[in-house]
């Protein structure tokens, strides 16, 4: 398989997955210059991560993913130890800014040029020491002080910055935030992360794959069942093992109801952000009901640990299948009622209409995906056909409708969050209801020096999960990444031309992951 | 403005008691929300700080707000500032990019001031433990009154781990 006339050749992952294509450049500029097709081409980047392949006596490798409208293709280039480095992608795509900085931070592969300040590094440990190299050690005992940022300087009349963070003001997760604004006006925002940077890729490393799954789960709280479904599915795909369709379905189900959650928390928040406490109160209640069926029927409040690789960790029977189905019909008929009252409140719709607005061009130029990109006209989602794609199972036969909206604005995320609800009402019905007999879970032999990628529409987006495994079938590479790498450039653009006090609203009509982010 | 009036009417009171939740769960929220008036009989602050969790710590403290917990009625507040706190509830592990920031954050909590570690990763580091890039449990970082285990924590295990922090005092 050929794209865009480029004289790579790909092959498709094995499995029933999101379908993905594999490539090796020989060259960086073979590389670039299939970047350049693929954004030439509408294409956008999925991924970057470096890897350290020295113990197999090879050098590092870096590994790209472009999201193309037939799937993702997934490119891969070998570079000499002494000196992994290659050119620029940022220039091409913008959003591949952050990731190559944080793979120079954590593997020290290189991008020549451009951007070179650190990314997920502050100063807890030195430049010349990388933490996902093999040979690197445990890296304790380094000196931690408060480190400065080079943040861009506005100058002019009445022109001043203001820092928020990276504690901010309520129960949210860390990071900082410069603003430069004249009077309340925001002329650039600028955002530095990395505050929730744990380790957790290093940690992967040389872990079973039961134990990955764990570790999985734990990226992202809010995304839990998405983030296990892309871990478990790129191990199926490195070990050729294909999970039987119920627990397919279970976990479609699973998925489903973590959007759900989700999208009822964000819509409360919303309202509370405009100064509508009814509105927080009586979504708030509806998601603490959906979360207790989840305790009740899954054993858990957010579902973790319930997707593995191979399948499920548990099955339902028929009265937790039909508790579902009679769940999803009370709560469309209270999100409807809820919806009409939001959009029939002037003071809540003057707070949300053209506030924190973002153009489809712009979506496109920051390869963003998921909600915020629906809601600025570009309809896609992994789990719905669109021409030249099919959704891997369960979804092809289920005929997923995707919300969009035109507007981009703080209105528009709200508008697509009712309309997905609704959605993923209608699937939960369908799915409950349409259940396959049969086993939940097979086994996974690992396969030793065996690699995949996995996809998953999360609620926030598209999360993809990179999996390779060792001699020993242990897991060597685990590269988790969220939606929120493309999404955080589009919120500094959001800002711009708003006031500062709509930061909060526009910022929780987007409500990026810190921790998917920051790893 | 009618239909929110109407629709508020409908949903009527739902703290006391919350129409769904396990028989036992409502007694033991009731028992909790009377002890908490008890002791507090005023009001107590908390500074809520995220030092390096996933977030699923976060979706539970955020769901004490929500009207089945209904945290505000007895008094509890989360505030803003440290400077306004009695307590911090702090979820981990401790990034070493956060310790500094909750260093400061502590040292502006006015005297006497409470600090209650949420989560497993608060209680011990969790699954991500300590590394190049964590300090792993709170307490490794600032002293720790109460500790409250889980995966996350539910709200009501949050609930019984602040009124402990208070009843320490």
């Amino acid at each position: 398989m050929r794209f865009f006339g480029e004289p790579l050749e790909f092959e498709k992952q094995a499995g029933i997955g999101s379908p993905v294509w594999r490539g090796r450049a020989a060259s960086g500029a073979e590389l670039q210059a299939f970047a350049v097709a693929a954004h030439r081409n509408g294409g956008r980047i999925a991924t970057l991560w470096g890897e350290d392949c020295r113990q197999a006596g090879e050098g590092f490798s870096l590994h790209v993913a472009f999201g193309l409208d037939i799937g993702h293709a997934w490119l891969s280039l070998d570079l000499p130890a002494e000196r992994p480095a290659y050119p620029d992608l940022a220039g091409i795509f913008p959003a591949a800014n952050r990731m190559q900085r944080a793979t120079r931070d954590l593997v020290g592969v290189a991008h020549e040029g451009g951007d070179q300040r650190p990314w997920l590094r502050h100063d807890a440990w030195p430049a010349d020491w990388f933490p996902l190299r093999h040979d690197s050690g445990e890296g304790r005992g380094f000196a931690n002080a408060p480190s400065d940022y080079d943040f861009v300087q506005i100058g002019g009349e009445g022109a001043h910055e203001i820092p928020v963070g990276p504690i901010h003001a309520g129960i949210i997760e860390p990071g900082h935030f410069r603003f430069s604004v004249i009077g309340e006006r925001v002329l650039r925002l600028e955002q530095r992360l990395g505050y929730q940077h744990k380790g957790v890729e290093k940690l992967f490393i040389g872990r079973n794959l039961a134990e990955g799954a764990r570790l999985a789960g734990r990226v992202s709280g809010d995304s839990t069942c998405a983030y296990a479904w892309a871990y478990a599915a790129a191990v199926e795909a490195a070990c050729g093992v294909s999970p039987p369709p119920r627990a397919l379905g279970l976990r479609a189900l699973m998925l489903e109801r973590e959007r759900v959650a989700n999208h009822l928390g964000d819509l409360g928040a919303l309202g509370n952000d405009a100064a509508l406490a009814f509105g927080f109160s009586q979504f708030m209640r509806l998601k603490e009901d959906w979360l207790r069926l989840n305790a009740r029927v899954f054993g858990h409040r957010f579902m973790m640990d319930r997707i593995l690789p191979g399948g499920v960790a548990l099955d339902l029977d028929a009265p937790a299948l039909s508790a579902v189905v009679e769940q999803s019909e009370a709560l469309a008929r209270d999100v409807k009622e809820l919806r009409k009252i939001y959009d029939e409140h002037a003071g809540l719709q003057d707070r949300f209409a053209t506030t924190g607005a973002i153009d489809s061009a712009l979506v496109r130029e920051l390869s963003l995906t998921g909600l915020a990109a629906r809601a600025s006209g570009l309809v896609l989602d992994g789990r719905a056909h669109r021409q030249g794609f099919t959704p891997p199972p369960p979804w092809t036969m289920l005929g997923v409708r995707p919300a969009s909206d035109e507007r981009g604005d703080v209105a528009a995320r709200a508008a697509v969050r009712f309309a997905e609800i609704f959605e993923s009402l209608r699937l939960l019905r369908e799915i409950a209801v349409g259940l396959p007999d049969g086993a939940v879970r097979v086994d996974v032999p690992p396969l030793a020096g065996a690699s995949g990628l996995g996809v998953v529409e999360g609620w926030r987006g598209e999360v993809l999960v990179g999996v390779a495994l060792d001699g020993e079938g242990k897991l060597a590479r685990v590269h988790p990444h969220d939606p929120s790498w493309q999404a955080w450039p589009a919120l500094e653009h959001a800002v711009m031309k708003d006031i500062v006090p709509d930061f909060p609203l526009i910022n929780k009509s987007f409500n990026l992951s810190y921790s998917g982010h920051d790893l | 403005m009618i239909p929110m009036l109407r629709r508020i009417l409908r949903s009527g009171i739902l703290t006391e008691p919350p129409p769904q939740a396990v028989a036992e769960e409502q007694r033991e929220l009731a028992r909790l929300g009377g002890e908490i008036l008890r002791i507090l009989g005023r009001a107590l602050t908390i500074r809520q700080v995220d030092a390096g969790s996933c977030n699923g710590c976060e979706l539970e403290i955020h769901a004490l707000n929500n009207p089945y917990y209904n945290l505000e009625g007895y008094g509890i507040k989360f505030v803003a500032s440290p400077r306004h706190a009695d307590m911090l509830l702090v979820t981990g592990p401790v990034t070493k990019n956060m310790e500094h920031a909750l260093k400061v954050a502590w040292d502006c909590t006015p005297d006497p001031k409470l600090v209650v570690a949420a989560g497993d990763c608060g209680c011990t580091g969790g699954v991500f433990g300590e590394s190049y890039a964590s300090c792993g449990a709170v307490e490794k970082v600032i002293p720790v009154d109460v500790r409250v285990p889980g995966c996350p924590p539910t709200p009501l295990a949050l609930l019984r781990g602040i009124l402990a922090a208070v009843r320490r005092d």
